[in-house]
This record gives structure tokens, C-alpha cells and sequence, in this order.
């Protein structure tokens, strides 16, 4: 820092000069308050014209409301929402309109007269400590005593005083326990730990629930894909729930673009370059539904996690830790893909129990 | 009309004659209101524009109100499966979806006006967020949170949270693809939570995600559990503030024992009402032109697809960047079998507690390095506090740097740039920016302090150069009036505290030295480098050798003529 040249009192570390030190003799420590400064008068209050022209703003303004409000019952009648989307948002823009003149009418014209034409001389008041002077406070104290005395807690009566607060401490357990019990459905936490793919479950497209064929998959393709179940269930809230955990994202690479899969020694969980991934994030359990081709990376949208596919779906960057679980999958009789089974570890984001 | 009762009153207990008159005695007979009268219509309020932010939260949670109790009477809050009978928009129509979820469409397409409250509540929403973030920054800044006003503070700290709260719930009604990927977000995040994260996912779906109850559940804090707090604790927020009476910026006759400002009435009533109708007014401009949160064009949650460049709300963004830029690798433990994922737990749960335990603690660190316990009713100027000022932007640029790493994908889309890159930059500007914002702030808070001493000192340049017999120039300088010198003389440079020795006068070693001598660390870190306001001596001692600065008129003729030569410093 470079030192102001100029400045008897300048400071970097230590050097200070405190008012004590750089009192001189026959000068005040401080300087005095000036006291609070002139009044300046506006024009409104010094010519009589000019408060009048305020006085007529502000009447223009507050008028303008008026028509403002009955712009807004005219759009109302007039123009109502034909359901396409520029009809609702002609309806929502006049309305809208209205609405916003007939208010900042009201407040423009609010605020012009506060300024213009309300008083502005400054006032003064005081303040009062906020702490109770002592004496109101010493007659506190005593009452609360009294207070005390009179209830006849006062002293030895422990048992009395323990079952007072044990008593009003426990009651709300009669509430919160069948609430809290309750509220959490049936509590079987494992259910995070399965999905409903299980042998031979074919894989089908989302959202149509067609099968789907191995030879139908060309190299370089990507098929968001479901359980096959049937119509009917795949409109119920089960299926909501089971959806969110059985979502997969299956891919076709050339064969010799596929590294590694995670499929363990003996086994195949791919086929003939099809793999199939959970497609719930490992993070926090966004949908991972952005494929590079060129790369064969995944990304979440979410939070950027990124996952090599062709690298058994490890993480790659991101806040993901773990890779995607794979679905091993293989193709039945007619030649349609299905799983092995189900996942071999918990798909999603992490919690306590996971590997319980 | 009623003054004039009240003087009749007060000479004789004559009936009033006037029909307000009349009324005023009927209700103060029955409530004696008078005393509130008498005590507030007249009370004193100190102006500036930055009080007024307070009011903008204010007045944009009245709009959330109205333009929410319009948004229930047609919003139904069931996630029973319904297929979309309604013909608008074409896109929808036949599709399964939550009974939630086609209110949402139902309202905005067929009800009159009723998109219009819906881009009105959202905005503001987003505006009440933001005018509390900028009042909490008015706050620090000035010092406002000092004493008296802690508690005060930490319930304004509760109402922030509380609009986060609100917001959330809020947002995740309409049971949308995006809102549904947010609360999936939540869930993940609380599943992490070590021992109970599982349970405590069950708890908030009534089962495993998503379940059939979030919305009812939702539905319910939102207008009903969290909108109530948030009333309880605005109206303690403003009984504080009227008992303590509000804060005023320093200037000539303020003290901290005084206000001086504007009455209640008729000037603050008619200003607060006019600010009023101003901020519903802009946000019916906005919610009128600024369409927001156009749900039909993401369709109903599915846990299947999400959309690329995706943002929340603007206040979780931060939570979003924190997520975000915690990088993933090694950083989930098992420990003897259990899951501990620290690449959630840490930016989802750790980095927003640090940020709020240092927003509530910090009234009490301040006062405890400083040593200070009286009341304080003059607002300090932020140059004058340069480690707090300095804290302050620390901490909104942390702040902002999440923000911005919640909108990585954006920038990287916008500026075509690697979002690995901008990622990896963002996570060593979290660290970096807040130490360097924290520096350069308090240097130039310094810098300002400097200037003004040598403005009090030395006064304004004048512009006029006058050249001496000697062949001298020298410009100037008119000294500052009154007002503009107590500006910058009236303020504290508190020294570090001092502590008491090691030992005492036998060589006995002091209990607490230890934890005396890390507040006195402490408060070094807050007031070691400091500038003292300038002292009446120093002032003078500046014009002893500078004084054909002040000359004005005749003397300066006087010195044209070659008076003197006098040593200068300019």
C-alpha cells in the first residue's frame, strides 16, 4: 500500500492515531454536532402555481386509475380466453394492463402528493432507553416471586414439580406418535432396494410399452426403455412409483467400442454390444438422459454428472460417485431383449443402508 | 374535525357534534384507541430509499397473499390420475396426468384472468425473495443488526427461510416434469442424511418417491403452515421495529438518542400506501407482460424425461451450484457397511448451514471483538466498518459464485465454453473470490476513510489556481461546511480489545487467558488496520502549514500580491 502523503493520521497496520493522541491543547476532542440542518423549502411550498400543478397530478393520476379499473371489467367482457394459447395471453396481457394502470394510478398519485404536497419539515423525537428503569423492574421482580410464592412450587416440592413438566413435555407424543407413524405409509425402506425387473421381463420403449426387438437396435442408438407391463397398470400410482426406479437407457455401440460392462467374471450382461443402464442418477436421482454419441458419455442434466458407456457407465466428472448400475440383459426365443434379472445393486442416489 | 372534539374533550366532557366525531368517541368509548392514536399518528419515522426495501418484501408477500387465495379457488391439490379432457392446449389433451396438474392447465387456459395471477404470484414470489435478500444486505451493511436490534435480525434471518420454504412448496404444486425433477432433487439429497435419510424420504412422500401425497402435503404447508409463521413473525418483525423505532443514517442532529424524520401520518401513510400500490402495480406489469413458468409446455411429472438447462427459482440456485461443483469422486464413505455420501451431505446440507450460522452469529461475534454493548440507533456508513463491509461482500460473492455454478449449463451453452472448465473454475472461485472479495473491499473501504479525513482535513478542490509573487501555484481549497464535515467525523474507529497480562502481579497464571488471547486474535482480524475520524486539533494543526487553502476573497488578493511563501504539501 502506498503511504498518502498527506495524511498525519494514515493508517496501515498499527499506525493510528486515536482522538486522545491527537489532542492538541485548546482544541475539543470532537467536533460538535451541527444540529440537524436548514429546512429547504420546495417549489410547491415557496409558488402557489407550482403546488397547483402538483394538486392536478395527482388528480389526473388517481383518474387514471379509474379508467384503469374499468379498462380491466371492459377486457373482462370483451376479450375473453378463446383457449388457444395467444387468445389467453391477449386476455392475460389487457387484463393485465388494467390492472397494473389502475394500481400504479393510486400509487404514483400516493407518493407525488406525499412528496409534493404533505408537510416535509423534519421532526425530532426522542428516544428512550429500552431497557425498564429500575424501579418498575425491581417491582417486576417482586411480582414475579409473588407470583411464584403464591403457586407453592416454591421449595422442596421436587416430585410435584416433576411430574408438572414430565406431564406437559410428554403430551404431545399422544399426537405426534400416530402422526409420525402414519405418515411414512407402510416404512419398508427396502422397497428403495429392488425394482420390478426380474427374468424374462422384456424391455420395451417408454412411453409407447412396445418390446422391443434386439435386431431393431441399430449401433449408435438410444432407447429410453420400461418394464413391459400392460396398459392398465401403466396407469396407476404403482406404476408411477415403480417407473421412477425401473427407468433404464439402453444403448447400441460396436462391439469393439465397448471396453468393459459390469458384468462379473462367467457372465455376460450385455449383448452383442446392447448395454443397458439404470437411468437414475447415482447423486441425487435426476433422469441421466443426455447421450453423446461421439464420446459414448451420459450426462445429467441435473447436476452434470457424466458417465462413460462405454466404460461400464463410471463416473467421469460431476458429483456422482458411483457408476450407473447395469441391467444384464440378454434376448428370449423371439429374439426380443429382456432382463436377467434385476439390478444387482440399489439404483439411485446413496443412503445410509444402501449396502445393509 | 376530530382534533376539534378532542379540545372540547379536554376542557369539558362535551358530546361531540360531528358524525366522525361521533364515531371516533363511540370506538374510543368502547377500546380507548385514543392512547394509539395519541402514541402513533404523530410518531416520528426517519426517511432514506433503503428503508424502503423492507417495505418491497412486504408488500410483495400482501400480492402473494391476494393473488394466492385467487390461484386456490380453482387449484386442486390431488394426485389422482385423470386423463385431460380440456381441448387447450391441443398438446395435453388426452394425456394422463395428476388432477393437480390439470388444474394447473385448467386455470391458466379457461379461467379469466386467472394465468394472470398465476405469472403474478410466481414473480412475486421471486421478487419478495429478492427484496429480502437486498433489505438483509441494507441491514448488515449499516449495522442495523446491532444492539438492540439481534433479535430482530435472527427473525428476519427466520423470515428469509421461510420464504425459501414457501417458494419451494409453492413451486412443486403444479406437479410439472421440471417441478417433479426438483422434488426428486429432494429427495435424493434427503436420503443422504445419515441414519434417518431413508425414513425421512418416507415420511415427506408418505412412501417411496413419488408416491400419491406429496401435493395434499405440499398444498397444505403452503398455504396454510408456512404463510402463517410467516405472518406471526412479520407482525414481531414490525412490533420490534416500531417499539425500538427505526434505525436513521448518521447526519447533523442525529443521535442515538434521538429520531428525526417525517410523521406517520399524513406523510409515511401515504407514502407506504402509495409504495404499496407501486409494487403490486409493477408486479401486474410483469405478471401482465413476462410470462413465467409456462407449464403445459413441460407436460405432467414423469419420472422418465427431464429437460436440458433446467433452473430453479433464483433463491435456490445457490443450493443447485453448491451441488453442482462438489466434485463426486472419493468423497462417498462406507463406514463398517454404512453409506455415507459426503458428495450430497456437503453442499446440500453443510454449505447452507455455514452460510446461515454465520448470517445469525454474527451480530454477537461483532459486538464481542468490539467489546460494545450499548444501543445503537445511527447507522453506520459501510467505509466506516471495513472488516464487516468486507465480511459482507465475502459472503455475497460466495453466494453469487453458487448462483452462477447453478447456471453452469447456461453459460456453457451461451458462451460456448466446456462446462468441465467452467466448473472446475467456479470450484476455485469459491474459495478464492470470497478471500480477495474480503480484501479488496476492505482496502477500499480504507481508501474511502482516507479520502474523507483528507476532504475534512484539506477541504474540496476548489479548481481556482492561484500563482504567488515566488512563481508558486496552488489550487484552492473551500473547506467543507458543518454538515459535510460531521459526515465524516462522526463515527468510531474501536482499537482491538485489550486484555488483561498472563500472570498476575505475583506470576500467577491468569484462568481464560487462552480464550482471551483468541478474541483478542479475533479482534485484531476486525480493527487492527483502521482510520480514525479526524480531530478538531488535527485540523488545525493541517491549516497551520496549509492555510492559504482557506483564504477567501481580500486575503487572497492579499497573498496574489506576494504576502509569503509558505511550505505546501501539494
Amino acid at each position: 500500500m502506498s503511504e498518502n502523503q498527506n495524511n498525519p493520521a494514515d493508517t496501515s497496520h498499527e499506525v493510528t492515531v486515536t482522538p486522545e493522541a491527537g489532542t492538541a491543547v485548546g482544541h475539543p476532542e470532537r467536533f460538535p454536532d451541527p444540529g440537524v440542518p436548514d429546512h429547504k423549502h420546495r417549489l410547491t411550498d415557496t409558488d402557489p402555481r407550482a403546488a397547483k400543478r402538483a394538486e392536478r397530478t395527482v388528480t389526473i393520476l388517481f383518474v387514471l386509475s379509474i379508467l384503469g379499473t374499468v379498462g380491466s371489467i371492459v377486457a373482462y367482457v370483451m376479450v375473453p380466453p378463446d383457449g388457444t394459447t395467444s387468445g389467453v395471453r391477449l386476455s392475460t396481457l389487457l387484463l393485465g394492463l388494467c390492472l397494473a394502470v389502475s394500481l400504479l394510478g393510486i400509487g404514483i398519485a400516493g407518493i407525488h402528493w406525499a412528496k409534493s404536497l404533505m408537510g416535509d419539515k423534519e421532526m425530532v423525537q426522542e428516544r428512550h432507553p429500552l431497557a425498564t428503569n429500575e424501579e418498575d423492574r425491581a417491582i417486576a421482580v417482586q411480582d414475579l416471586n409473588e407470583g411464584l410464592a403464591d403457586s407453592g412450587v416454591v421449595g422442596r416440592r421436587g416430585v410435584l414439580k416433576g411430574a408438572f413438566f414430565g406431564a406437559l413435555a410428554l403430551f404431545p407424543l399422544a399426537i405426534a406418535v400416530p402422526l409420525i407413524g402414519s405418515v411414512g405409509g407402510d416404512w419398508n425402506v427396502s422397497k428403495f432396494k429392488h425394482t420390478m425387473w426380474k427374468n424374462g421381463t422384456r424391455l420395451a420403449i417408454d412411453p409407447s410399452g412396445r418390446p422391443i426387438k434386439a435386431a431393431d437396435v441399430t449401433v449408435g442408438s438410444v432407447f429410453h426403455v420400461i418394464p413391459e407391463t400392460t396398459e392398465e397398470f401403466r396407469s396407476t400410482h404403482e406404476w408411477i412409483n415403480e417407473k421412477s426406479k425401473a427407468v433404464v437407457l439402453m444403448v447400441r455401440l460396436n462391439p469393439e467400442d465397448l471396453r468393459t460392462d459390469q458384468s462379473p467374471e462367467g457372465e455376460t450382461w450385455s449383448h452383442e454390444g446392447i448395454v443397458a443402464y439404470s437411468k437414475i442418477c447415482t447423486h441425487v436421482g435426476c433422469p441421466v438422459a443426455l447421450y453423446e454419441q461421439q464420446t459414448h458419455h451420459l450426462l445429467c442434466p441435473c447436476h452434470q454428472s457424466t458417465f462413460d458407456i462405454a466404460d461400464s457407465a463410471k463416473v467421469v466428472f460431476g458429483p456422482a460417485n458411483r457408476r450407473l448400475p447395469q441391467l444384464p440383459i440378454t434376448v428370449d426365443d423371439e429374439g426380443y431383449l429382456v432382463a436377467q434379472d434385476d439390478f444387482a445393486e440399489p439404483i439411485g442416489p446413496s443412503f445410509w443402508e444402501r449396502l445393509k | 374535525m376530530s382534533t376539534a372534539t378532542h379540545d372540547t374533550k379536554r376542557e369539558a366532557p362535551a358530546k361531540p357534534t360531528t358524525t366522525v366525531g361521533k364515531a371516533a368517541d363511540y370506538l374510543d368509548q368502547r377500546t380507548s384507541i385514543g392512547v394509539a392514536v395519541k402514541e402513533f399518528a404523530r410518531k416520528v419515522f426517519p426517511d432514506h430509499w433503503s428503508f424502503m426495501l423492507g417495505e418491497i418484501a412486504l408488500f410483495s408477500f400482501v400480492v402473494l397473499i391476494i393473488s394466492g387465495f385467487f390461484l386456490t379457488m380453482f387449484f386442486e391439490p390431488s394426485m389422482a390420475l385423470t386423463t385431460y379432457e380440456g381441448e387447450h392446449p391441443a398438446t395435453m389433451h388426452g394425456q394422463l396426468m395428476s388432477v393437480a396438474f390439470a388444474s394447473t392447465l385448467d386455470m391458466s387456459f379457461e379461467v379469466r384472468g386467472g394465468l394472470l395471477m398465476r405469472q403474478i404470484h410466481h414473480w412475486s414470489a421471486l421478487i419478495f425473495m429478492a427484496s429480502i435478500v437486498v433489505h438483509m444486505m441494507r441491514v448488515f451493511f449499516t449495522g442495523a443488526f446491532r444492539k438492540p436490534r439481534e433479535i430482530n435480525w435472527i427473525v428476519g434471518i427466520l423470515l428469509m427461510i421461510l420464504g425459501l420454504a414457501a417458494g419451494f412448496t409453492g413451486y412443486s404444486l403444479p406437479d410439472d416434469v421440471l417441478s417433479g425433477n426438483g422434488l426428486r432433487i429432494t429427495d435424493g439429497v434427503v436420503k443422504s442424511i445419515p441414519l434417518i435419510g431413508s425414513f425421512m424420504s418416507y415420511m415427506i412422500f408418505g412412501g417411496e418417491f413419488p408416491g400419491h401425497h406429496i401435493v395434499p402435503r405440499l398444498f397444505t404447508l403452503h398455504i396454510f403452515v408456512v404463510p402463517g409463521i410467516l405472518l406471526a413473525l412479520i407482525a414481531l418483525h414490525l412490533f420490534l421495529m416500531v417499539l425500538q423505532k427505526h434505525t436513521q443514517y448518521p447526519g447533523g442532529g442525529r443521535t442515538d438518542k434521538n429520531v428525526v424524520g417525517y410523521p406517520a401520518l399524513p406523510v409515511y401513510v401515504a407514502k407506504m400506501t402509495g409504495n404499496f400500490f407501486m409494487v403490486f402495480g409493477v408486479l401486474a406489469l410483469m405478471g401482465a407482460t413476462m410470462s413465467i413458468n409456462n407449464v403445459w409446455n413441460y407436460g405432467p411429472f414423469d419420472p422418465s424425461p427431464v429437460s436440458a438447462g433446467a433452473q430453479p427459482d433464483w433463491y435456490m440456485l445457490f443450493l443447485e451450484g453448491s451441488l453442482r461443483l462438489m466434485p463426486g469422486q472419493g468423497t462417498e464413505w462406507v463406514i463398517f457397511g454404512y453409506t455415507l455420501p459426503l458428495n450430497v451431505l456437503i453442499p446440500a446440507v453443510v454449505i447452507p448451514g455455514i452460510l446461515f450460522t454465520f448470517l445469525i452469529v454474527y451480530p454477537f461475534l461483532e459486538a464481542r471483538v468490539t467489546g460494545d454493548d450499548r444501543e445503537h440507533h445511527v447507522l453506520d456508513r459501510p467505509r466506516n466498518k471495513p472488516a464487516r463491509t468486507g465480511l459482507g461482500v465475502a459472503f455475497l460473492t460466495a453466494f453469487i459464485i453458487l448462483a452462477l455454478a447453478g447456471s453452469n449449463d447456461l453459460i456453457a451453452t451461451h458462451f460456448a465454453l466446456s462446462i468441465n472448465a467452467i466448473t472446475w473454475v467456479f470450484r476455485v472461485l469459491f474459495f478464492v473470490g470470497p478471500v480477495f472479495a474480503y480484501w479488496v473491499t476492505k482496502r477500499i473501504c480504507l481508501g474511502l476513510q482516507r479520502k474523507d479525513r483528507e476532504l475534512v482535513l484539506h477541504g474540496h478542490e476548489s479548481g481556482r489556481i492561484v500563482r504567488f509573487a515566488n512563481g508558486e501555484y496552488i489550487e484552492v481549497h473551500t473547506p467543507l461546511d458543518d454538515q459535510e464535515r460531521w459526515l465524516r467525523v462522526n463515527f468510531e474507529a474501536p482499537a482491538p480489545l485489550a486484555i488483561a497480562p498472563k500472570t498476575d502481579a505475583r506470576g500467577v497464571k491468569r484462568k481464560g487467558y487462552g480464550a482471551d488471547k483468541r478474541w483478542q486474535g479475533l479482534s485484531r482480524f476486525f480493527y487492527e488496520d483502521r482510520v480514525s475520524p479526524v480531530t478538531p486539533a488535527e485540523v488545525a494543526a493541517a491549516h497551520s502549514h496549509g492555510e492559504h487553502d482557506e483564504l477567501s476573497g481580500s486575503e487572497r488578493q492579499a497573498v496574489e500580491a506576494g504576502a509569503g511563501t509558505t511550505s505546501r504539501e501539494h
